[in-house]
């Protein structure tokens, strides 16, 4: 849009500066210098768009804090950058004009800080950020998720309360950004209404509260702002996110419109217009069903990171170093160049491990006896009994059909273990599915066929059955305040956690028949791209620790989904596609990981937000990661080139996704994970956290996770602390030493004579030293004398009695115990160094 | 050396400034750091049995009487929890001398009394150690007062005596008041009504602590002392009593103070078929509006369904007629009780045990227990009285038939929302005395059997373990609010089922006192507050939280607890690692924060 009027903007520019002037209790806008009319004339021009909304309900006070117009695109004052408009596309096009001016700071806006300026300035002066008000409805953070996770307001930088140093930085999530001008999508044309005002958003839970606010639809957003003048809430939905859109019958309060977003977001929305309700149905209904990749999120988002920073974040994960990590290529098994370009399976990875005995004969003979050609290769090797987990889809046997290199390729799986004398095949369907696909020519295995296999069905239903499953327990959760029984009788119902065992119990047959019998195991379903994903991804993740890491765990999704060939396009329905494709194959396995933290605390490196962002992300279409249903399409699109990766973003925020609880060192925790051996029902829970997660009355208040992080946290920066002024002491000491040289060595320190003897003024010096670090009384066992100990401690408690505990904490930068928890909000570090530099000097003088 | 440990009930500190240990020998020899928790360095766990192997408590140290003293005179300051010993002592330090026998010198200083010890400081220029006596040590007390100074005569179990001599004579007294109060050391004393009425007179001058039923002849029930209206006289009381079932007329069971408001409960009226009506006990609850925030609604939590309610007239039971109670609304909340509560309890310790069934067997087996919809029912009965209280600002009168099981499941749940300072370790323990034992819940009959008892129950019913699964509902929800884990409620739970100890014992306080329990047995609370046991049952996450703690009530937001109904089920292994992990964790931090550079100033 810039590059359309280039001249113009330029022109406009020149006239609008913007200072952000920070005081400590709120940001507040400032005129540069006395404000003219012909700035207001700029201003009004701007905001006279519908979007920016009551230009005419300003009042002269408000007013007067607008900004002035110099000289300058970004003038930079203080410590906060002017940012400038870009909320553009929200704007029919008629405004464009008149707003264009607010864009040119383009090149030098931060981008991390868009959406908080761009959402003060697009509501005119009278949104002012503060840093109470920016609560935002987790559903609009993609990677922010349930937290504010947004670039920090300007009001939040401000000393109270402190933000602690991880949720300064390490939650920085990417937020959703605007495309920026230059890549305006094509799904602007789809926009019928940008901004509807007077809408109601009815909380799910009590139905009386609705919070009036105004609906804008931007080409990659939903966004409802409260009107609410102290929270001025946000709701964001990525269009991407939106499952369904139901209009429902006219009311005399308005239109209703129910929304259901994949991440389980229900809004329910009433509109006063009927007319305005139908636009915005039929624009959601368009926008939440891109036709073509291009339209997707991904592909406009940018968070601002230069080539070479998205090439990093692309070799992230590395699929060729996880293979080394197992111990490949071994004597038995070797990297495979067989479907080079995607010659025999275009489903399948260019790279891939099959047994040494497997000459590329075998292998396409094989390909043509399978589905989709999808031939038996490895998904994980067992270094420590050399068996393995192979996968493929179902064979073309139909009644009778035999294949001699397919049996040739499982006879070569078979001796690539030597520990075992035979494999077991394990066909992930219910047997009548299975019995069901030969009489269209595929099938399963014939015993009789292959030599030395051992045959398994695992009774898995099919994607059809665990849509509608999934269907129903969504169904359960919306039920306004149902009774236990109703919960649990629709729980049961639903099936959901049936489904969820069953899996568990495949992905515990096979990890048993690997690590205890050590047999190998070939694993498929019908195509060999969803149940099998799934059961080999639970397998692994019960037999390897690895798997059970942040890292190994983003290299297991990549490994046995995304480079199989898990159809994401399908069945995550990011292009609009057949509904019947569209099932939660991978969220499936996710509950599965949850279920298997809650059994194991300390197994897991990560914790359950990683879990619920890795789903939002799937669905969210903001990085390349999941595009498309291939390997294949991915390489023809360019993804690496043209989007960003997921793998990247969460390995920068990882202190935001670790599980204190995790225990490395645990004999319990490393090897194969000890599931008990009867079946467990009671196991298996409603995963309130993913399901209903934004229903926040639902979840527990407090979290463990949080206080456990922000007391490790405190301990790391205590310690980094201790380590500084240990130093810092050495120096003094050194300067006092030689101070007492000069002083013709009048008291020869030593450690045993002691401050009983030795005058007031020196014994002070580690009184004022420690006070101010709230540091305690030395134990050191060499510090012999007593007194001195006695002294400091006398003069500690003094300093750390309540009363006065607030001014030591500011100063020493320990933070008051009672703000770590999390419901006290965020807790900080304070601005310690300048302070104990100070400190640092008073000793040093004392001294 | 033998080690005798100080815990945070042991002086009044709070549980952030725990007093840890102190070793000593028999006498007077070594005295480790008396520490507070956050102030000075410590082991977070304490010493004894710090699940963390590498305790960083340092090596003892000698002794120096001006930490200790100015250790233990911070105290006792309004903590949270913890204040029985405060009020056992009565002032806190006193300048003395000491005889300890005709041949030792005379030890001069400060006399200071805490929860379990009495130390005299030798005074700066002193160079002797501190002196330090276990006060459960001392056998009889024997006071003198002569002039402006007296003289305390301490025999001690061990044949020792010891003579204090302290100058002024408010202070003697007062010094050996305390030391009486103190060296019996039995927590049977901890936890009275007239502890509480404590708390409540501080906070209000509208209720006074009645003696009607000393003898219990009103109500077989109730213990000695109730806590009712100031302006209703004994008489009234009496009265009142016979007009509620089982005599326990409306007693104050929490004071809410920051709306003044109060949570009361009782029995039903006997209003029976002819709908009798009761002019003191009319009197009575207008008294309590009267006491309350003027203009102040009350509401009557009636557990049983409106219909219940009505039937019960027919035995002579019923409710509070709307016309004779102006100001008092009534509301029905239907609480389940007796024996559908116990099947429930058996089909679901039935379901649990069932290890073969499929995965929609065991969802529709939880389903048809019920177990789970009791506890949303209570919580959100307790919720609507707690929200009654606080947000309303009304007087919530809690009663169900008699008043005994429900009503204390409400009343005592609904405290522990409303009441920081009953979710603390000793305030829970106060609260299940006060709102379960004291005030007449039957134990001896409801948890006469368990749930494999092949016996046809009569009178079990297990509202206790409801109350206490409730309980962990909430630590679920809010895992940083409360001071004790999982542990003590299992504990509870064991207890009430068969215990060595005393405390569970009997039905009423009546019986309690006719079996002489309390000289008889031990109390579970002692057992309980050992420090070595108290430190397993501590939450190590606990933050104190001074507001409300509303739970979710929903399905979604109720869980099985596994940690009982699947103790012997499961492996608790996993979470066990979990908590070692959380322990190490908070262990590691108090140790840097109490750290010190390693290189001292040379100066």
């Amino acid at each position: 849009m810039a590059d359309e009027h280039p001249t113009r903007s330029q022109g406009k520019a020149s006239l609008l500066t913007v200072k952000w002037q920070v005081d400590d209790a709120e940001c507040k806008w400032q005129p540069f210098s006395c404000p003219t009319l012909k700035s207001y004339l700029s201003w009004d021009a701007l905001e006279g768009s519908p979007s920016m909304g009551g230009a005419a309900a300003r009042t002269p006070q408000q007013s007067s804090k607008r900004p002035h117009p110099t000289q300058g695109p970004h003038c930079v004052l203080g410590n906060r950058s002017a940012t400038v408009l870009r909320w553009l596309p929200l704007l029919k096009k008629s405004q464009r004009l008149s707003a264009t001016p607010a864009r040119t700071g383009r090149g030098g806006l931060t981008q991390g800080r868009w959406p908080e300026h761009r959402g003060a300035r697009a509501l005119g002066p009278r949104w002012r950020p503060g840093p109470a008000r920016r609560t935002r409805a987790g559903a609009a953070a993609p990677g922010g998720g349930a937290k504010p996770c947004g670039p920090p307001a300007p009001g939040r930088e401000a000393p109270s309360p402190r933000p602690s140093r991880r949720s300064a930085d390490a939650r920085r999530c990417v937020r959703p950004r605007c495309p920026g001008p230059c890549r305006r999508g094509p799904t602007m044309e789809h926009i019928r209404t940008p901004k509807v005002e007077n809408v109601r958003l009815v909380d799910r839970i009590s139905s009386k509260k609705a919070a009036l606010g105004t609906l804008y639809l931007t080409a990659t957003h939903v966004i409802f702002v409260e009107n609410a003048p102290d929270t001025r809430k946000e709701t964001w939905i990525l269009h991407s996110q939106i499952s369904t859109i139901e209009k429902q019958a006219t009311t005399a309060t308005g239109c209703s419109l129910l929304i259901r977003c994949k991440n389980f977001q229900v809004l329910q929305l009433i509109i006063p217009q009927e007319r305005d309700c139908h636009d915005v149905y039929i624009s959601l209904i368009r926008l939440a069903r891109p036709v073509k990749y291009e339209e997707l999120y991904c592909f406009s988002f940018n968070p601002k990171l230069d080539k070479e920073e998205r090439e990093q974040g692309w070799m992230l994960i590395d699929l060729g170093e996880e293979y080394k990590r197992m111990g490949l290529p071994s004597n038995d098994w070797q990297l495979s160049d067989v479907n080079r370009d995607y010659r025999v399976c275009d489903s399948y990875p260019t790279e891939l491990y099959v047994p040494k005995s497997a000459t590329a004969h075998i292998i396409v003979g094989s390909s043509k006896f399978r589905s989709r050609r999808r031939f038996p290769a490895l998904s994980y090797y067992y270094k420590d009994n050399h068996a393995s987990i192979c996968r493929s889809s179902q064979p073309l046997s139909g009644f009778s059909a035999r294949c001699l290199e397919d049996e040739q390729m499982l006879q070569a799986i078979r001796k690539a273990n030597p520990g075992s004398d035979f494999i077991y095949v394990v066909d992930t369907r219910p047997k009548l599915n299975a019995m069901a696909n030969r009489a269209a020519g595929k099938g399963y295995e014939n015993e009789d066929n292959y030599s030395n296999i051992k045959f398994q069905f695992i009774g898995i239903e099919n994607i059809h059955v665990m849509r509608s499953s999934l269907q129903k327990m969504l169904e359960v959760c919306e039920l306004k305040s149902p009774s236990m029984s109703d919960f649990l009788w629709g729980l049961e119902n639903s099936g959901w956690l049936r489904h969820i065992k069953a899996i568990m119990d495949a992905g515990i047959f096979i990890a048993k028949a690997v690590s205890e019998e050590g047999a190998s195991v070939l694993v498929h379903c019908s195509d060999g791209w969803d149940r099998t994903a799934q059961v080999c991804s639970v397998a692994s993740l019960l037999l390897d620790p690895h798997y059970r890491t942040l890292k190994g765990f983003m290299v297991l999704i990549e490994k046995d989904w995304i480079s199989f060939g898990h159809k994401f396009n399908h069945r995550y329905g990011n292009l609009d596609g057949d509904p019947k494709e569209i099932s939660p194959v991978i969220d499936q396995f996710i509950e599965c990981v949850w279920q298997l933290m809650e059994q194991f605390p300390c197994a897991f490196e990560f914790n359950e937000r990683f879990l619920i962002h890795i789903q939002h992300h799937i669905y969210s279409c903001q990085f390349g990661n999941f595009l498309c249903n291939s390997q294949k399409e991915r390489q023809e699109l360019k993804i690496q080139e043209r989007t960003y990766s997921l793998w990247a973003h969460l390995w920068k925020n990882r202190a935001d996704y670790m599980n204190p609880l995790f225990r490395a060192d645990q004999s319990q925790t490393r090897g194969t994970l000890r599931l008990p051996t009867t079946p467990c029902n009671f196991m298996y829970k409603f995963w309130n956290g993913m399901y209903n997660r934004f229903e926040k009355g639902l979840q527990p208040r407090q979290s463990i996770t949080d206080y456990l992080m922000a007391v490790k946290e405190e301990t790391q920066q205590l310690e980094e602390e201790l380590e500084a002024l240990e130093e810092r002491l050495e120096k003094i000491q050194k300067v006092q030493l030689n101070h007492n040289k000069v002083k013709s060595k009048q008291t020869e320190p030593s450690k045993h004579s002691g401050f009983s003897t030795s005058d007031n003024s020196t014994a002070n010096t580690p009184q004022d030293y420690s006070g101010n670090m709230k540091s305690f009384p030395s134990r050191s066992p060499s510090q012999g004398d007593e007194d001195s100990a006695l002294i400091l401690t006398q003069d500690n408690l003094k300093s750390s009695d309540p009363d006065l505990s607030a001014n030591s904490d500011q100063e020493s930068g320990v933070e008051d115990l009672s703000c770590r928890s999390p419901s006290g909000g965020e807790c900080a570090p304070s601005e310690d160094s300048g302070k104990d530099r100070d400190s640092d000097e008073a000793v040093f003088l004392t001294a | 050396m033998d080690e005798i440990e100080f815990s945070s009930t042991g002086s009044g500190w709070g549980p952030r400034s725990e007093v840890l240990a102190v070793g000593w020998g028999n006498s007077c020899e070594t005295v480790r750091w008396l520490l507070p928790r956050g102030l000075l360095n410590s082991c977070p766990a304490g010493v004894a049995s710090c699940p963390a192997s590498s305790c960083p408590f340092p090596s003892p140290r000698s002794p120096r009487l001006t930490l200790l003293e100015s250790v233990l005179l911070l105290g006792p300051r309004p903590t949270t929890g913890g204040m029985e010993f405060s009020e056992l002592i009565r002032t806190g330090r006193a300048q003395a001398k000491l005889l300890r026998g005709p041949e030792a010198p005379p030890l001069r200083g400060t006399l200071c009394v805490t929860g379990h010890h009495l130390l005299l400081s030798p005074g700066p220029q002193g160079t002797s150690d501190l002196w330090l006596l276990l006060l459960r040590s001392v056998d009889s007390i024997e006071k003198r007062v002569s002039g402006d100074s007296g003289t305390i005569t301490l025999r001690c179990k061990d044949l020792r005596v010891l003579q204090l001599d302290i100058e002024g004579v408010e202070a003697t007294l007062d010094i050996a008041r305390s030391i009486e109060g103190l060296r019996l050391g039995d927590a049977w004393h901890f936890h009275p009504p007239e502890r509480y009425y404590k708390r409540v007179a501080r906070e209000t001058n509208a209720w006074r602590l009645s003696e009607v039923n000393e003898d219990f002849s009103l109500c077989l029930s109730y213990p000695r002392a109730v806590i009712v209206p100031r302006a209703v006289d004994d008489d009234a009381l009496a009265r009142c009593a016979r007009f509620r079932q089982g005599g326990r007329f409306p007693v104050l069971s929490y004071h809410h103070a920051p709306s003044g408001t109060v949570l009361l409960r009782s029995s039903q009226p006997l209003t029976g078929p002819q709908k009798r009506r009761c002019a003191e006990d009319e009197e009575l609850l207008r008294a309590v509006l009267a006491g309350a925030r003027p203009g102040a609604p009350g509401f009557i939590l009636d557990t049983r369904s409106a219909q219940a309610a009505k039937q019960a007239r027919v035995t002579g039971g019923g409710t509070e007629a709307k016309a004779a109670y102006p100001g008092w609304k009534r509301l029905h909340r239907p609480l389940e009780r007796g024996r559908p509560l116990q099947e429930s309890f058996v089909r679901l310790v039935e379901a649990c045990g069932d290890l073969e069934q499929s995965m929609d067997g065991w969802l529709s087996q939880l389903e048809a227990c019920h177990w789970l919809a009791h506890v949303k029912e209570a919580l959100s009965t307790a919720c609507l009285a707690a929200r009654g209280v606080e947000r309303e600002e009304a007087c919530v009168l809690v009663h169900g038939a008699e008043g005994t099981d429900s009503t204390l499941l409400v009343t005592s749940l609904a405290q522990l929302i409303l009441d920081p300072l009953s979710r603390t370790m000793t305030g829970f323990q106060e609260l299940v005395e006060r709102e379960w034992i004291q005030a007449g819940h039957p134990f001896q009959l409801r948890c006469a059997h368990s749930a494999f008892s092949h016996a046809c129950p009569k009178h079990e019913a297990p509202t206790f373990l409801l109350f206490l699964d409730c309980v962990w509902q909430l630590g679920r929800q809010f895992p940083l609010s409360l001071e004790f884990g999982e542990g003590l409620l299992l504990a509870l739970f064991e207890h009430a089922y068969a215990s060595p100890f005393g405390t569970f014992l009997c039905s009423s306080e009546k019986e309690r006192c006719l079996c002489e329990v309390r000289t008889r047995t031990h109390s579970l609370w002692s057992g309980l507050n050992q420090p070595k046991v108290r430190r397993k049952l501590r939450n190590p996450l606990y933050v104190p939280n001074p507001l409300a703690i509303w739970p979710s009530v929903e399905p979604q937001s109720l869980r099985l607890w596994q940690g009982l109904f699947l103790r012997w089920i499961r492996p608790p292994e996993p979470s066990q690692v979990a908590w070692e992990k959380v322990w190490q964790r908070l262990a590691s931090k108090e140790k840097t924060e109490g750290c010190e550079p390693t290189s001292k100033p040379q100066l």
